[in-house]
């Protein structure tokens, strides 16, 4: 059974079509790469996955695991194991980072039937986890985001990726915004989870975050409409040429 | 022009009628200082009646309207009221602190004070020329309507001294507790007098049986000499059936720091009054304060900071979170008078409201008279920020858990002024209980 199938999905917000039949299957251990120009659909995608209230869902379905998600919760969605890394982390005042890593941790086993994970147990992985993405100890004691760099945030969004575990990670835009330095970083985040069990959604404007998480398939989308789906070669080619060819198409 | 007649309430009625008797029953204890106080107060109450929402200072709070009748004035408590009463804890209890405890507006209170004075001005104790001078000070609240009430029906001063110079390392807890199955009212005053250069924690809580319509009264009032440091922190825990009115009346001396944080959870209407008067340069004021409310709960938070002289520094920040059909209340006045130059003032009030019914007013005013002067004030009112719920959703947080650690967060920026890390975390945990009991 493939882990992730979207099949003719019809989103609406405020009454704006923006996603018009999307289908989209991944597999388990795959790593998928979305992209397309701005406005095409990439975040309403990423949030309606996520469970996002504004969006309207007036056709089609969006199957995790053989289940229909559209009827669930966030929470709900994000306990069976699906991950949103945002393209605009929100700040959290007065949330310390730990709190907030150590509840969403244990919400979800909780959720899932699972016991709560130590005190030393969640520590170690927490250090562990976020000395790899050079995440130090005071960051981790700031309010979430607050004050963070854009960097920091993606980074941030990282560690709790790594912390959570989830099934399907859909990633949007983490690459925006990021050096050279913090693109490596997070890209090594990311591998270091790749999976047979795990898969990925990487949306992305730009090439560049693919040739450091090398995706198994390459979708373009346009007009809220997978319009051309390829290998990794494709995102090479989209660099060279551009999306001018599709952003008449689909209309 | 014709006469008006003048139509009484249950209650201002029962005020009326009950005050000669009452004051009959209390001797000449404070002698004619308080029998005048006394006098006046009941005057003012005679003249006056209860405020409306007609009288400004009352807009919010129709006094008149929230205080129906005056139920029975409070006995002094049996040895076995008092035994029991003892035995109760508070959300801010602290292992070392001096209880001073009062039963239905008595002080039961007994055992030794080490480093600090404690005087009933009804034992006609002998008292230190600081606590004289405090007493005899004109009170610009002395008409207010909460405290006339108290002046008018106190049965005592419980008088807390710590001498000059001295660092009171036990706190000092103030316990103001009812009791009872029949509604009563009760009187409290206490002062505090805090030499110069003494410091002292000031802990001071209130509660009672729930399902009763008692009301109670307290007036404590703190005299802060030159350098005095004081850290007052309350909760107001009244039975949800109560009335309560509470007044904090401050004296600032010179260079002193005073800080109050008042957590309010408590009665069914509740109104806490602060009143401050800076007297002295280079003193500072932190004022901090969280009401959770819910149910039809009313609470009033009002307060006056008058810079009579300049160079002096005043913080308020007061958050409340409301939910189902409850009301919070914030009145705030700064007041600079013309010679205060150089004041500081600040005062921020937010409302953080969870249902469609709940309700808050916050009505900031600043009386500048002074030229030289920084000044501000900021209200909010909003419900929980949708994008930060959803973000805490996505991580696998449900909506209630996302809803409680918000609202932690929101109280947290009041309660992490208190020094105290005891206390800090009290506060906090009374939080959470409040949190984790919301249907």
């Amino acid at each position: 059974m493939s882990l992730l199938e979207v099949k003719n999905l019809h989103v609406e917000i405020d009454g704006k079509k923006i996603l018009n039949g999307l289908d989209l299957t991944v597999e388990k251990g795959q790593v998928h790469a979305i992209m397309g120009p701005n406005g095409s659909g990439k975040s309403t995608l990423s949030y309606v996955l996520a469970g996002k209230d504004e969006y309207d869902v007036t056709e089609g379905d969006i199957l995790f695991d053989g289940e229909s998600v559209l009827g669930m919760e966030p929470d709900e969605r994000a306990a069976k194991g699906l991950f949103l890394a945002f393209q605009y982390p929100i700040e959290i005042p007065g949330v310390a980072t730990m709190t907030f890593l150590r509840t969403a941790v244990n919400a979800q086993r909780k959720a899932r039937g699972e016991d709560e994970l130590s005190t030393p147990e969640f520590m170690k992985k927490v250090r562990d986890t976020a000395g790899k993405l050079e995440i130090n100890q005071e960051m981790l004691k700031r309010a979430v985001n607050v004050g963070f760099s854009g960097g920091e945030k993606k980074r941030n969004e990282i560690l709790q990726m790594a912390m959570l575990e989830p099934r399907l990670a859909v990633l949007d835009e983490t690459d925006s915004g990021l050096d050279i330095d913090a693109l490596k970083i997070v890209s090594d985040g990311v591998n270091r989870l790749r999976s047979p069990e795990r898969s990925f959604v990487v949306i992305t404007h730009y090439q560049r975050l693919l040739d450091y998480i090398v995706p198994d398939v390459v979708h373009v989308l346009s007009r809220g409409r997978i319009v051309r789906t390829g290998g990794k070669e494709l995102a090479l080619e989209l660099e060279e040429k551009g999306y001018a060819q599709y952003v008449g198409e689909a209309a | 022009m014709a006469e008006l007649t003048v139509i009484r309430s249950a209650a201002e009625e029962a005020i009326l009628s009950r005050f000669p008797d009452f004051n009959a029953t209390q001797s000449s204890w404070g002698g004619a200082p308080v029998a005048r106080q006394r006098q006046q107060a009941f005057e003012t109450l005679k003249a006056k009646g209860l405020p409306t929402r007609r009288v400004e200072d009352w807009k919010y709070t129709d006094l008149r309207a929230f205080m129906r009748d005056l139920p029975p004035i409070a006995d002094a408590p049996s040895r076995a009221e008092v035994e029991a009463a003892a035995k109760q804890t508070t959300p801010l209890d602290l292992a070392n602190a001096y209880r001073v405890l009062f039963v239905n507006g008595r002080d039961v209170s007994t055992g030794k004070t080490e480093g600090f004075g404690w005087y009933r001005l009804a034992n006609g104790d002998a008292l230190p020329p600081a606590v004289t001078r405090a007493l005899e000070r004109e009170r610009a609240y002395a008409d207010n309507a909460a405290v006339a009430l108290n002046t008018a029906f106190m049965n005592d001063v419980t008088i807390l001294h710590v001498p000059a110079g001295t660092a009171l390392e036990r706190p000092l807890h103030l316990i103001f507790r009812n009791t009872g199955n029949a509604p009563q009212a009760s009187f409290t005053r206490v002062l505090v007098v805090v030499e110069a250069g003494a410091s002292v924690t000031l802990v001071e809580t209130h509660d009672g049986p729930a399902g009763v319509a008692y009301q109670s009264n307290t007036l404590v009032e703190i005299d802060a000499g030159d350098g005095a440091r004081i850290d007052h922190i309350r909760s107001n825990n009244a039975g949800n059936a109560a009335l309560a009115l509470s007044t904090l009346g401050a004296q600032v001396g010179r260079d002193a720091r005073l800080s109050s944080f008042s957590m309010n959870t408590g009665g069914a209407m509740s109104r806490h009054q602060i009143f401050v008067a800076f007297n002295g340069k280079g003193s500072e004021l932190a004022l901090q304060g969280a009401s959770l409310l819910r149910g039809r709960q009313h609470a009033d938070t009002t307060m006056e900071i008058d810079h009579v002289v300049g160079h002096c520094i005043g913080r308020e920040l007061f958050k409340s979170v409301l939910d189902n059909e409850s009301r919070a209340v914030f009145q705030g006045k700064i007041i600079v008078r013309p010679d205060a130059q150089k004041t500081d003032g600040k005062m921020a009030s937010h409302a953080l409201l969870l249902s469609e019914e709940a309700e808050a007013d916050h009505k900031p005013e600043l009386e500048i008279f002074a030229d030289d002067v920084v000044c501000g004030h900021g209200a909010t009112a909003g419900a929980l920020d949708d994008e930060l719920l959803f973000y805490l959703k996505a991580r696998g947080i449900p909506q209630k858990e996302a809803e409680a650690l918000m609202i932690e967060a929101f109280i947290g920026e009041t309660v992490e002024s208190v020094n105290d890390e005891t206390l800090r975390e009290a506060l906090m945990a009374q939080t959470r209980e409040w949190l984790a009991s919301r249907s």
